[in-house]
């Protein structure tokens, strides 16, 4: 054998030969390991269905006690746009303190209260109707709320088309809230914030498996001995997770459209665009605690606490973050994954708002510099 | 060897140049200790170096630091010439490293692990061709290019790692301990690899082993104990130092050599190191006691002296270096044996214990073990020996009662193992490979649990645990996690005694323990036996065989051999064959004729 090899070899060349090995070796391990790839293949689907189809806050059939005290046409209108609502199942009701004894039994989940003036006030302007609602629902009260408007609104508009009284006080009633979402469908509002958990859940949860195992084989002390670089092992333990995590985009995107009906108003290339850059801070994440940890089962179990549950809890996927206290609305701030909710909402039921679409891609970038820079120090090529 | 291949640009013709090198860990106790301390040695290009030393010696530390993965924490290194801790990445492209556990990814076929590691270190693809052919064809494994590595055998991952390590002819060569855990065959085949190499390749080389016949190929020999240098010399050299101490005593006839030997090894104020080999007993005298001096431990067997050895002269240097320091494992092993019940020489000789008849276990259309018959009496000590991939740990299984038979009888300690396996077991005791005791509590809870799962309780319990505790030498309040590995293993043999069982079974109980550690192991089990314990044992060290009264060699499933380990010398080839190691893979080796015979006539 003849003298000195040098193996690194010239520069760029040599860097790009080491990438494509590494990046074909993630793409085997990723290929045969089964159970890794059913996680991130069918667990997305599992989760369209169950979030999809399992979990709407959409109340059907609630019973409410009605007590019509005006029986004016104005009144009718508005009982019949009740009645004629899937999502609401009116009772009768002659006196409030039936109505209310039914409400604390737990019979009915609202009380419609139409009071005597209401035609009188309807030609003046300010007409009332009470809603009571049981607040130990929180949720489902909100949703009555949303629904007994709608159907007020509805019956409002209706009698204004026929030009009967035209009510400057009959929209008073309609709140923003709904502006987005006029049949107060959940669904709408639920499955845009599916794509998040869903790279969330791909991103953090497979990834955080990648550094630890190696650790746990011992494959690193082999590797860390030969020319290649830290940023290399992390640009490739990226690569093939990228492309699973783009099919389950275009698993969500499929879904949304044509399976749930959700409208996407905002350009569908802000949307993949500012997915793919949510999907590198959420898999960087992964790498990141991977690498810290060192451990599989440990990491998984981080990247599902710190990742995933966030995501689900904070992000404003469920809970409206104007409501929560402030301290828990800075840690929510400071998760990427609220920003990404944010605009992938917007894009989804409002259209293109660009100054948003640049301003919360900014963020997403920064969190992927900080997390490259991050992993790629736990890839220092040393044992101690 | 030649240096002409090594490159010049390393500083005078030194590959590995180090002063006061030092790097300190902190301790399982939590206190910091120099895991390697004020090293300095160097080492000349083109030969090739063995570093042997017990286990935490230091030498995967220093192994690690020459490549850079771990910073010294004082002194100087420099790799090549090279600075490694200013320059690991220089030092890193161009020197190959071996780790103990190579970093083989098992989901990837053989030729990907091979393309990959060529790829990164950037191997030419026409050199590539040429050097994969000839590694595929020194590693016997062109025929196995597309299977997995996780479905190799060990002996097989390790010649893989080997090929891996080696995709480009580095300008040193580091090998941490490649032939652990792997049998006799292997280890020779991978030696084989290693020397051609380094004939056709002019390496550098360090290598790191347990195995004194590996040293002994080397130019030179560096031996570490507890982070030190002990010596640095030609393995003749060194062999000299035990020149005029060594001995060979004959047991008298129908005694085991191990009781002997038990002897000879509870004095070390006047013996070094005794070990039974052969059917006698090798020894080591201490430098000033003379031989006459031992008359009391002899009891009159005739003495002669014999050639020294590497080995002689490495376990000299471990006892002078551990003479000043902790009380050594072997003496207090053997002062904690006194409480074990004293032997009653030749008591119920021949009755069986464990009865073995054409046992077979199937797993789906491969055999693991086939057509089996062995018997073992009761205080015997028997050994289970064979390659990786044998059967040894599937017969094990059956006759602790983990795993059903296929066919076949079994009855141990009287009892029918397919009929009543839960009777069998309360008088079996086990010892797995793998320390399987709760790392965080303590040594007394341990032992009470396992009691407990024995149906132990109360007083009887107490007095029991306490009773083992004292026997074992253990601290009962001590963390089991945080025990030193000779200690650990102690407290599994104790776990594994504590419902004091008829039968002891022992899986690899000394792999990856050090030689004063497993002479001290071996003393406890001639120990036990003498008290009439049953003990079954499966090692990797052929050498262990000479403690058992009877081994039985396993291969493919078969019984190859059974006897007494001089009647399995003896089958191996006459009077010739005195070593265990040879006379094992003579064995394996007729065995996989007579069967390739069969297979080509049928």
């Amino acid at each position: 054998m003849n003298g000195t090899e040098k193996g690194t070899g010239n520069g760029e060349s040599a860097f790009t030969t080491r990438l494509v090995a590494l990046v074909r070796k993630e793409t085997r391990q990723m290929l045969r390991d089964r159970s890794n790839l059913a996680v991130g293949l069918l667990l997305p689907v599992a989760l369209i269905l169950l979030f999809g189809f399992g979990l709407s806050f959409d109340v059907r059939h609630a019973p409410i006690a009605l007590i019509m005290q005006d029986r004016s046409e104005g009144a009718r209108e508005i009982v019949s746009g009740l009645r004629g609502s899937a999502y609401l199942d009116p009772v009768d009701v002659e006196t409030m303190e039936e109505a209310s004894r039914m409400l604390r039994d737990g019979r009915v989940d609202a009380i419609v209260q139409i009071p005597s003036d209401f035609a009188r006030r309807q030609v003046k302007g300010g007409a009332q109707i009470q809603l009571i609602l049981n607040g130990v629902d929180s949720t489902t009260a909100q949703t009555l709320e949303a629904y007994v408007q709608g159907a007020v609104a509805t019956a409002m508009a209706r009698q204004a088309d026929r030009g009967g009284v035209v009510s400057p006080g009959g929209s008073v009633m309609l709140m923003t809230r709904t502006w987005f979402n006029e049949e107060g469908n959940s669904r709408w509002y639920l499955v845009p914030g599916l794509v998040v958990l869903i790279m969330t859940l791909v991103g953090a949860f497979l990834s955080s498996l990648l550094i630890a195992r190696e650790w746990e084989r011992g494959t690193l002390e082999s590797l860390f001995v030969t020319p290649v670089q830290p940023l290399e092992l992390v640009l490739a333990k990226l690569a093939p997770y990228i492309v699973v995590g783009l099919i389950d985009l275009a698993m969500c995107l499929l879904a949304a459209v044509f399976l749930f009906g959700v409208p996407i108003r905002g350009s569908l290339l802000a949307i993949v665009v500012v997915s793919i850059l949510y999907l590198l801070v959420s898999l960087l994440v992964g790498l990141l605690i991977s690498g810290v940890t060192r451990n599989q089962f440990a990491a998984s179990q981080v990247a599902l606490l710190i990742s995933f549950m966030p995501a689900l809890m904070l992000s404003g996927f469920i809970f409206d973050l104007r409501n929560i206290p402030i301290a828990v609305r800075i840690v929510a701030e400071f998760l990427p994954a609220t920003h990404f909710m944010g605009v992938i909402k917007t894009l989804f039921l409002a259209g293109t708002d660009w100054g948003m679409v640049a301003s919360n891609s900014a963020i997403l970038i920064g969190y992927i510099l900080v997390f490259t820079f991050l992993t790629r120090r736990t890839l220092r090529k040393r044992l101690d | 060897m030649s240096t002409a291949a090594a490159p010049s640009d390393a500083v005078g013709d030194l590959t590995v140049a180090c002063e006061g090198l030092r790097k300190v860990f902190n301790g399982p106790d939590g206190k910091p200790f120099d895991a390697v301390h004020d090293l300095s040695f160097s080492l000349r290009a083109g030969t090739i170096s063995a570093l042997v030393g017990p286990d935490g010696a230091g030498k995967t530390t220093l192994m690690r630091m020459l490549t850079g993965l771990l910073k010294a924490d004082g002194g100087t290194l420099k790799v090549l010439g090279i600075d490694v801790a200013a320059h690991p990445q220089a030092v890193q492209d161009r020197i190959s490293y071996m780790p103990q556990r190579f970093g083989l990814y098992e989901d990837l076929s053989v030729q990907e692990n091979l393309d990959l590691y060529a790829d990164l270190h950037g191997v030419p693809q026409d050199v590539r061709a040429e050097r994969f052919k000839r590694m595929l064809e020194m590693t016997d494994m062109a025929r196995f290019t597309g299977r997995a590595a996780g479905n190799l055998s060990g002996g097989m991952k390790q010649k893989l790692g080997l090929a891996c390590t080696l995709v480009r002819v580095p300008d040193l060569l580091l090998l941490d301990e490649p032939s652990v855990g792997v049998d006799p065959l292997s280890r020779r085949d991978l030696w084989e690899i290693i020397e051609q190499l380094i004939e056709s390749d002019g390496l550098s080389v360090l290598v790191s082993t347990a195995y004194m016949d590996e040293a002994e190929r080397c130019d030179e020999v560096l031996v570490m104990d507890h982070g030190r240098l002990l010596a640095q010399d030609t393995p003749t050299e060194i062999t000299a130092r035990a020149r005029g101490l060594t001995y060979l005593a004959s047991p008298a006839p129908g005694t085991p050599a191990r009781d002997l030997q038990a002897r000879l090894i509870d004095a070390p104020d006047r013996v070094i190191d005794a070990v039974p080999r052969g059917g006698a007993v090798r020894f080591i005298r201490q430098p000033d006691t003379p031989v006459e001096r031992l008359g009391d431990l002899l009891q009159g067997r005739p003495v002669e002296e014999r050639g020294e050895e590497l080995e002689d002269a490495f376990m000299l240097l471990l006892r002078q270096h551990n003479a000043g320091g902790k009380p050594d494992a072997i003496h207090e092993a053997a002062s904690q044996d006194a409480l074990v019940s004293p032997a009653a020489p030749d008591q119920t000789e021949g009755e069986n214990v464990i009865h073995v008849r054409d046992l077979v276990r199937r797993f789906g259309d491969f055999t693991a073990v086939a057509n089996t018959s062995f018997d073992v009496r009761r205080g015997e000590i028997f050994g289970l020996l064979g390659p990786n991939g044998a059967g040894k740990t599937t017969t094990f299984r059956m006759l602790c009662g983990l795993l059903p038979a296929t066919s076949g009888t079994l009855e141990v300690a009287g009892v029918n193992l397919r009929r009543a396996r839960a009777e069998a077991r309360r008088r079996i005791g086990y010892v797995a490979q793998k320390f399987s005791l709760y790392a965080n509590i303590s040594v007394r809870e341990n032992l009470e649990f396992f009691g407990g799962a024995y149906g132990l309780r109360g007083p009887a319990l107490k007095q029991r645990v306490q009773t083992i505790v004292e026997q074992f030498g253990l601290d009962p309040a001590a963390t089991s996690g945080a025990l030193p590995h000779g200690y650990r293993q102690r407290l599994a043999m104790a776990a594994g005694l504590v419902h004091e069982p008829e039968i002891l079974f022992l899986d690899e109980p000394t792999s990856g323990i050090d030689p004063l550690a497993r002479r001290a192991f071996w003393r406890t089990i001639t120990s036990l036996s003498q008290s009439g314990v049953t003990v079954i044992v499966t090692t990797h060290f052929m050498e262990e065989a000479e403690y058992c009264d009877r081994i039985a060699i396993q291969d493919a499933g078969h019984m190859l051999a059974l006897g007494t380990p001089q009647e399995v010398r003896e089958q191996a080839g006459g009077d010739s064959v005195d070593d265990m190691n040879e006379a094992f893979i003579a064995i394996v080796e007729q065995g996989r004729a007579h069967d390739a015979e069969e297979k080509t006539a049928a």
